[in-house]
């Protein structure tokens, strides 16, 4: 049959804490959009609860979380088990910033999917997200 | 068991992430889709829909905040449906609306929901009533669609609401432009945002003096003072009680100046249509509509995706490009094709 071309993917774009700069989840959730999908831009300041609630009303398949604050350790894993709790452990979870490598690979373990270090291309993440997207079958 | 069936019973329970994952599946045009909205039907039209439009940047995302604000104020539940365009090139969208509502997405008795424009299968406006159906079926008392600009396609969704609001603020200059483009036949409510900024005082008196031309007595609308100005003189007697006068308002959203009295327009609107037996009409004439818009969406999908449509015109473009046959000839065929079908 040829159904019209899939429901675009849907990211929501958030930046918990407490630093005040989002240039660079600005510039990723243009770019998203230029891939074709439907980026829900949430602002600063935003709480994990905040991001979570958001991602759960919006449907959305993926969440972003951009940190520069140094909190990551906290902020990613709660976010995590705040959509886990809300039965929707299904979400690709996703981080960019200033991450040492050791923290990486535990917040790997902790289930946050991919972590994109500072000058990472827009494009390697929006390949990230696609290729994801494919595996899980949609 | 169905997916839908799991769907109804979540949103029978009010469970948030079953309503968000149901709203997905009516707005992509999922199998099922139509099974559910059907199914929901019997809980739909409880809700007062207020549509907001107006141009971007106007403050309608500030606003909404502040009017679900004063509702949660009052113990009513609200759904906001914040629509904005998907780009053309790329088929994706940045939907920013929720920057603004910061300060409701914890509140359980709020939804937000961003939608693109994108309207696939079938039409922006039909796919945002049945948004909206699901959030009044799920129980909210109050939703708040949003919509960007003064198109054709912003306006079809605003006025398929009970209630429509035309934002309009003093920069940007195409308040009365915008009003002579036929925005004036569809909303019940004129909101004059950012009055803090010079030139708030003129644009209401504009519109004020729009609305009284169009009705045919340049001053009737024209109050002493900002506000609902259609109280007054003894020579409106005559008029009929039945009839509603857009009132023109003002605010200053960031701060929250006038929304309290939005708020109650909006009810006033509401019990104008109950009273008159207005709600009633549009609601009948609303549902023609849409019956009307499903069975369009299901023809076209009969022809282009289910039967040979594609296939047909695909066959017969080269004749088509060359001149040898026209489309009239050429869409005949189709639907010709389509009445032969077996069942
Ligand atoms: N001065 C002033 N600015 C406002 C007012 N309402 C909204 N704004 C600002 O206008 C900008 C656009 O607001 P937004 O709500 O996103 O507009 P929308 O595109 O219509 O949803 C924001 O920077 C708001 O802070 C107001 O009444 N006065
Ligand atoms: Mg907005």
């Amino acid at each position: 049959m040829v159904k019209k071309a899939d429901r675009p993917i849907r990211v929501l774009v958030g930046k918990p804490g407490l630093d005040g700069h989002d240039r660079g989840a600005k510039v990723v959730a243009a770019a998203l959009r230029d891939a074709g999908m439907e980026v829900i831009y949430t602002g600063l300041h935003q709480t994990p609860e905040m991001i979570a609630t958001a991602a759960v009303q919006e449907d959305v398949d993926v969440v972003g979380l951009s940190i520069l604050s140094g909190a990551h350790m906290t902020l990613f894993p709660r976010v995590r088990d705040l959509l886990s709790e809300a039965g929707r452990s299904d979400v690709l979870v996703i981080g960019g910033g200033i991450i040492p490598a050791e923290d990486i690979e535990r917040l790997e373990g902790k289930g946050i999917a991919k972590l994109f270090g500072p000058g990472t291309a827009s494009q390697e993440i929006v390949e990230y997200i696609t290729s994801w997207a494919e595996s899980r079958g949609e | 068991m169905m997916v839908t069936d799991g769907l109804i019973e979540g949103i029978r329970q009010g469970r948030i992430p079953v309503l968000a994952r149901a709203i997905s599946l009516v707005e992509n045009g999922r199998d099922g889709y139509e099974r559910l909205l059907s199914a929901l039907h019997p809980l739909v039209g409880r809700a007062h829909r207020v549509g907001i439009t107006g141009p971007p940047g106007g403050g309608k995302s500030t606003l909404i905040e502040r009017l679900v604000q004063v509702y949660r104020e009052r113990d009513i539940t609200v759904a906001v449906v914040a629509v904005d365009p998907t780009s053309p090139f790329s088929g994706g969208a940045l939907l920013g609306d929720r920057i603004r509502m910061d300060s409701l997405t914890l509140d359980p008795g709020v939804y937000i929901r961003s939608m693109a424009s994108r309207g696939a299968h079938g039409g922006l406006a039909t796919t945002t009533r049945e948004v909206c159906d699901v959030l009044d079926a799920f129980g909210f008392e109050r939703i708040i669609i949003e919509t960007v600009g003064v198109g054709q396609s912003e306006l079809a969704i605003a006025g398929s609401a009970d209630t429509t609001a035309l934002v309009l603020v003093p920069e940007s200059g195409d308040g009365v432009q915008v009003l002579k483009a036929g925005v004036m036949e569809i909303a019940d409510l004129y909101l004059v945002n950012k009055a803090d900024r010079p030139g708030a005082d003129r644009l209401v008196q504009e519109v004020e003096v729009m609305l009284g031309i169009r009705r045919g007595n340049a001053l009737r609308h024209v109050g002493p003072h900002h506000g609902p100005a259609t109280t007054g003189s003894g020579k409106r007697e005559a008029e009929d009680v039945s009839e509603w006068s857009p009132p023109v308002l003002t605010s200053v959203a960031v701060s929250g100046e006038g929304v309290t009295e939005l708020v109650e327009a909006f009810d006033a609107h509401y019990e104008h249509l109950e009273q008159s037996g207005e709600l009633e009409r549009l609601r009948r004439e609303g549902l023609a509509r849409h019956t009307r818009d499903v069975v369009d969406r299901a023809l076209s999908n009969l022809v282009w995706q289910e039967g040979d449509g594609a296939e047909i015109l695909a066959e017969k473009l080269d004749d088509l490009a060359s001149g040898r046959v026209s489309p009239y000839k050429i869409a005949h065929d189709i639907v010709a094709h389509l009445q032969e079908a077996p069942e």
